[in-house]
């Protein structure tokens, strides 16, 4: 696709809208809406302001922003197991499919925040009840990716493995999983939205620590500062994971590029 | 030894092949030609073992085909599905290996020596969709070969390429053919071909497929492009066997509109 805006445009763009916050905000009289200023002095001095030897994170850093990074990747990881090796067997095996698609399209269909309670009660505060509830969120839309994936890998494609007489193992690994790839990788970008999202939600109702304890704490205490450093903090975090998902999956997925500009 | 006996294979209410027997001596390259929905593919993946027939059967060497029997190579016409994309070509002809050499050292080599026997040595590390259509076949035709077959199965396997290349890749056949001496079963549309690269070409009627006749073809080894195909009886046999698959066309007349509904 032909780019119509240059990045120096996009990044004009961006400078004028935090410009224009800032003018607007600058001389302090709403105490809602803090200037970019006050927000990026606050995180670097709440965070990014330790000793080296702590890779400059504060203890509020390490305290807060590392477990929940934890429970994010925890949470993640073990949804991406379980939601590609039930999916690809649900995709693989027809009878399967046609057993577990209501309780699929059940468990889909729950908001997964409405989980989080539940998880509370199960596995009382702290980091497992988080994951789960992350897990919970990101295990559906990679599920469901990988069961479309793996149903429509081209018959041409097993065909050949069954001629070739590949066996069980190599035909799942070199087979089946490379060609629902692309329909994992939408499904697990997906999945890290969630995990963002519940990672905060989590957060509220049952932990001692994470950046989502640190807003509820500030709600109460009216601590605007916090609650905006979080809501940028949050934002970058999206784009930086982000960014590194999509490097991974330009790598991981570089011959279907090149496959669908040779046809 | 192959042996096709009474071969039938139906599709719910759709016949495809009827009591199709046919029999291939060792080394033997019988072509396959027909006209379209002739059921030539449905004849090759019974034999291939990836169907099983409605009735009749398939023997191997003494053992009846129930399922993909050993040493079995196969060449698909469609390349762009039939390698995968996302392994190197050397990954996808050392794939089929895995099951009868363990070593990753071996696999290697193998899918090497089967690169050079089709000309491919220096695109090892290449992908398939960096290759034109007639390198990718080669490339199918290497993972056959480096399978170390004794039968080995094309299914029109230069349908989708050119001319020129198809000539190259009809050579390519008939030369690993006489250095390794593979039975082939090479199913085609396409007659000329059919009488150059076959032994004997068998015909096959319109669907659903009986073995119409069989034409042997006695022209003299090692074949070449120009000059075989100047020969008288190069012309002969073309004719004879378009007349056959012609025969079994239907007619190019337009049916009768239904008068009544």
């Amino acid at each position: 696709m032909r780019r119509l805006a240059a990045p120096a445009a996009q990044l004009g763009v961006l400078i004028v809208v935090i410009a224009a916050w800032q003018l607007a905000t600058g001389s302090g009289t709403s105490p809602y809406f803090l200037p970019p200023s006050a927000i990026v002095s606050f995180m670097y001095h709440q965070w990014f302001d330790g000793p080296a030897s702590h890779l400059w994170l504060t203890s509020d850093a390490t305290g807060n922003l590392l477990p929940s990074l934890g429970r994010m990747l925890v949470g993640l990881v073990i949804a991406s197991l379980i939601g590609v090796a039930v999916g690809v067997a649900i995709g693989r095996v027809r009878v399967l499919a046609e057993l577990a698609e209501p309780l699929v399209h059940f468990g889909r269909a729950i908001p997964p925040p409405v989980m989080v309670p539940f998880f509370l009660f199960l596995f009382k505060i702290g980091t497992p009840m988080e994951a789960a509830s992350i897990a919970f969120g990101v295990v559906w839309p990679v599920l469901l990716n990988t069961i479309d994936g793996a149903r429509h890998v081209h018959p041409g494609q097993l065909e050949t493995a069954r001629a070739f007489r590949i066996g069980p193992v190599q035909r799942l690994v070199r087979v089946i999983l490379p060609a629902a790839a692309p329909k994992i990788f939408a499904g697990l970008r997906l999945g890290v939205a969630m995990a963002l999202i519940l990672m905060v939600v989590s957060e509220f109702q049952g932990a001692t620590d994470g950046i989502g304890y640190e807003v509820a704490n500030a709600q109460t205490t009216l601590d605007m500062s916090t609650i905006w450093g979080a809501i940028v903090f949050l934002g970058l975090l999206g784009v930086v994971l982000n960014l590194i998902f999509a490097v991974a999956e330009r790598r991981a997925l570089a011959w279907q590029r090149g496959s669908a500009r040779a046809e | 030894m192959l042996e096709i006996n009474g071969l039938t294979r139906t599709y719910g209410s759709h016949k495809a092949i009827a009591d199709v027997s046919l029999q291939v001596a060792d080394g033997e390259l019988v072509s396959i030609v027909g006209p379209s929905g002739c059921g030539k593919s449905t004849l090759l993946r019974c034999v291939a073992g990836l169907l099983t027939p409605t009735a009749g059967r398939v023997v191997l060497n003494g053992t009846v085909v129930t399922r993909v029997p050993d040493r079995l190579g196969v060449v698909f016409q469609d390349y762009s599905r039939s390698l995968y994309p996302w392994l190197s070509v050397a990954d996808n002809v050392a794939l089929p290996l895995v099951r009868g050499k363990r070593r990753p050292a071996d696999r290697r080599k193998a899918a090497f020596t089967a690169l050079e026997s089709v000309g491919l040595a220096g695109f090892a590390g290449r992908y398939p969709w960096q290759l034109s259509g007639g390198m990718q076949q080669r490339v199918a035709i290497a993972r056959a070969l480096a399978y170390d077959p004794v039968l080995l199965l094309m299914d029109e396997p230069f349908g989708s390429v050119d001319a020129q290349t198809r000539e190259d890749l009809e050579d390519l056949v008939l030369r690993v053919r006489v250095e390794r001496s593979i039975t082939i079963l090479l199913v085609t549309h396409d007659i000329d071909e059919s009488v150059y690269t076959g032994d004997r070409v068998v015909v096959l009627s319109k669907g659903p497929g009986t073995v119409l006749a069989e034409v042997p073809v006695n022209l003299p080894a090692p074949r070449d492009q120009i000059s075989t195909k100047e020969l008288r009886e190069f012309a002969h046999l073309r004719t004879e066997v378009s007349r056959l698959v012609r025969g079994t066309r239907q007619s190019p007349l337009p049916e009768p509109p239904l008068t009544h509904l």
